[in-house]
């Protein structure tokens, strides 16, 4: 089917698309695949794939510790990703990246280690649109050290409820941390304009940008942000590595996460001294392999332009709004307009179950999220349980919206609620 | 993959109008069951009489085949003996488990063997096992409770 919507965008999306050569698989029933889970996992281009092959088949070994060739060839390749990921986030210093194994672990080893000074009276700030990755962590840390969680609550539009924010931040505020883009709502929040009022009482920001970096240019020295994390999975890059980037004064003040080799000085029976950063944060043989990978991804991106991706995200979010509004009974989750919008989008088809909906959808093909997406409380903010979720990247074609629209009008028509 | 298989008139009967909806008292326990990966709830109650199940009720969340699952559940539970809805219940999942290569036995299983086509969806298997692992739970309970009374 083609649209009669008008629909512009600055990539090549046919050789684009050639790059990824699953998103030409035929699904069960002959359909194509149409995929629209993004947010939850990117696919990925040839040649990520094919760099962490070349290192396994020809570069491999253990880094650092192995003081053979092949441990400095390895060496040089995950160190050489460090470099890749420092210059695409626009890092000052290549020691401020740290890789951990996921998002979820870099806000784990943040609110580990921030929360190492926590104590009671102390306040950290956190939104009711997190993830539960930025829930969790911060829960944990004010239930160990006797600080009090508090948050942003988030408008009936979708938006963060900053009307009460000089109530959160106060003095006693020591931490606050934001998700930049919603995954759930898709809503792109303010960070810098919150981060200088944050900075104003003393506290220190985080921001999970798990689904900010994937989609539009992020520049580290001018956000306002004092920590940051992303995950590989959703850049086109591989499982396994997630990023922490930190100012490295703050990082070189923070205690140890995990303890084990490589993050040590000196070990002795009666006590150890820790490596500077990124070091201290790198217990163990770390994802060599995946940081490759995620070298390659990043390079693959800057390739074809961060800012080209944002357009296009932009446009696809633009048709998608427009073309999801003319579903009779659905009711978009979040912000209905494209402004600031991230590039996912959650909603509800009266009478029908997310999961239902998603069921339905898979057997055309499409491949959509469904249920809280990790993200619970939001759901319940907007009285839902669950949600589906459709979520685009640089590979998203306007033909793939249609058949979404297309899909959910077959959904309505099976379970008789047209 | 046959979406009428998985969606049949009767899972679709039951979701529209599930049987023992609504919260009953009395009841010895109360049970609350979610499905964290999609958040599907059940809050359910159970009566025994002695060893027979007298009542169970239910508030639910949930799709289609959760909450028509667990209406089906009701029924094929409900004034038999604890031992059989335990029987029936390793019979229904040996049919979710059976990747489709089971044939169910309705004489056991009566409208659960709608629930047939569930098993070649592999991710919707949880959804039909939400109610039974609520009734179990409670069930259980119930059970160890009485014990717990009589021995004391």
């Amino acid at each position: 089917m083609t649209s009669a919507r008008t629909f512009s965008s600055p990539l090549d999306l046919q050789s684009v698309r050639a790059d990824f050569p699953i998103l030409s698989r035929e699904l069960a029933g002959g359909f194509p695949l149409v995929y629209l889970d993004s947010a939850n996992s990117s696919q990925k281009p040839r040649q990520v794939v094919q760099a962490i092959e070349d290192h396994y088949l020809k570069h491999n070994a253990n880094v650092a510790r192995a003081m053979h060739q092949l441990g400095a060839e390895a060496t040089a390749a995950y160190e050489g990703g460090r470099d890749k990921v420092a210059a695409f986030i626009g890092a000052p210093n290549r020691d401020e990246i740290v890789f951990t194994k996921n998002a979820s672990e870099a806000l784990n080893l943040a609110a580990h280690t921030l929360g190492a000074s926590l104590k009671p009276g102390d306040v950290v700030v956190i939104s009711e649109m997190e993830h539960h990755s930025n829930i969790v962590p911060w829960q944990l840390a004010c239930e160990r050290t006797g600080a009090t969680l508090k948050w942003f609550g988030v408008t009936e539009d979708g938006r963060l409820d900053l009307s009460n924010i000089e109530e959160l931040l106060t003095e006693n505020t020591k931490v606050v941390s934001l998700t930049w883009v919603s995954n759930a709502l898709g809503t792109i929040n303010p960070i810098t304009e919150i981060a200088a009022k944050a900075h104003a009482v003393g506290a220190t920001v985080v921001v999970d940008a798990s689904q900010a970096v994937p989609q539009f240019p992020v520049d580290v020295s001018t956000l306002g942000a004092d920590l940051l994390v992303f995950t590989g999975h959703k850049v086109v890059g591989p499982t396994g590595i997630g990023v922490l980037w930190g100012r490295y004064e703050l990082l070189a003040g923070l205690p140890p996460f995990l303890g084990g080799g490589e993050m040590i000085e000196v070990v002795r029976m009666t006590g150890s001294t820790y490596a500077p950063p990124p070091a201290r944060f790198e217990a163990g043989t770390p994802p060599i392999a995946q940081a490759v990978g995620l070298g390659a991804a990043v390079d693959y991106l800057s390739g074809i332009g961060m800012d080209k991706i944002a357009a296009h995200e932009h446009a696809i979010v633009e048709y998608a709004l427009e073309g999801l509004k003319t579903v009779p009974g659905l009711k978009l989750l979040g912000p209905t307009d494209a402004k600031d919008h991230g590039g996912a989008i959650s909603f509800e088809l009266d009478g029908v179950h997310p999961h239902d909906v998603s069921t339905v959808l898979d057997t055309r093909g499409i491949a959509v999220r469904a249920g809280h997406h990790c993200a619970r409380p939001v759901h319940e903010r907007f009285g839902m349980q669950s949600s589906t979720r459709a979520s685009f990247y640089l590979y998203t074609t306007p033909e793939e919206i249609d058949a979404l629209v297309d899909g959910l009008g077959f959904v309505r028509k099976f379970f008789k609620v047209d | 993959m046959q979406l009428d298989s998985l969606y049949q008139e009767i899972i679709l009967d039951h979701y529209r109008a599930p049987h023992h909806a609504g919260l009953a008292d009395p009841y010895d326990v109360e049970v609350h069951h979610v499905n964290p990966s999609c958040g599907d709830e059940v809050t359910l109650r159970v009566e025994l009489d002695g060893e027979t199940v007298k009542g169970v009720t239910h508030d639910s969340v949930g799709c289609s085949i959760s909450q028509a699952a667990t209406s089906v559940m009701t029924d094929l539970v409900i004034g038999k003996p604890v031992s059989e809805g335990m029987a029936t219940y390793e019979k229904f999942l040996e049919l979710m488990q059976g990747r489709g290569n089971v044939e169910p036995d309705e004489e056991v299983l009566e409208d659960g063997v709608a629930f047939a086509g569930v098993a070649q969806f592999p991710a919707r298997v949880k959804c039909a096992l939400l109610g039974w692992s609520a009734w179990r739970d409670a069930t259980a309970q119930a059970l160890a409770a009485d014990q717990g009374v009589s021995n004391a």
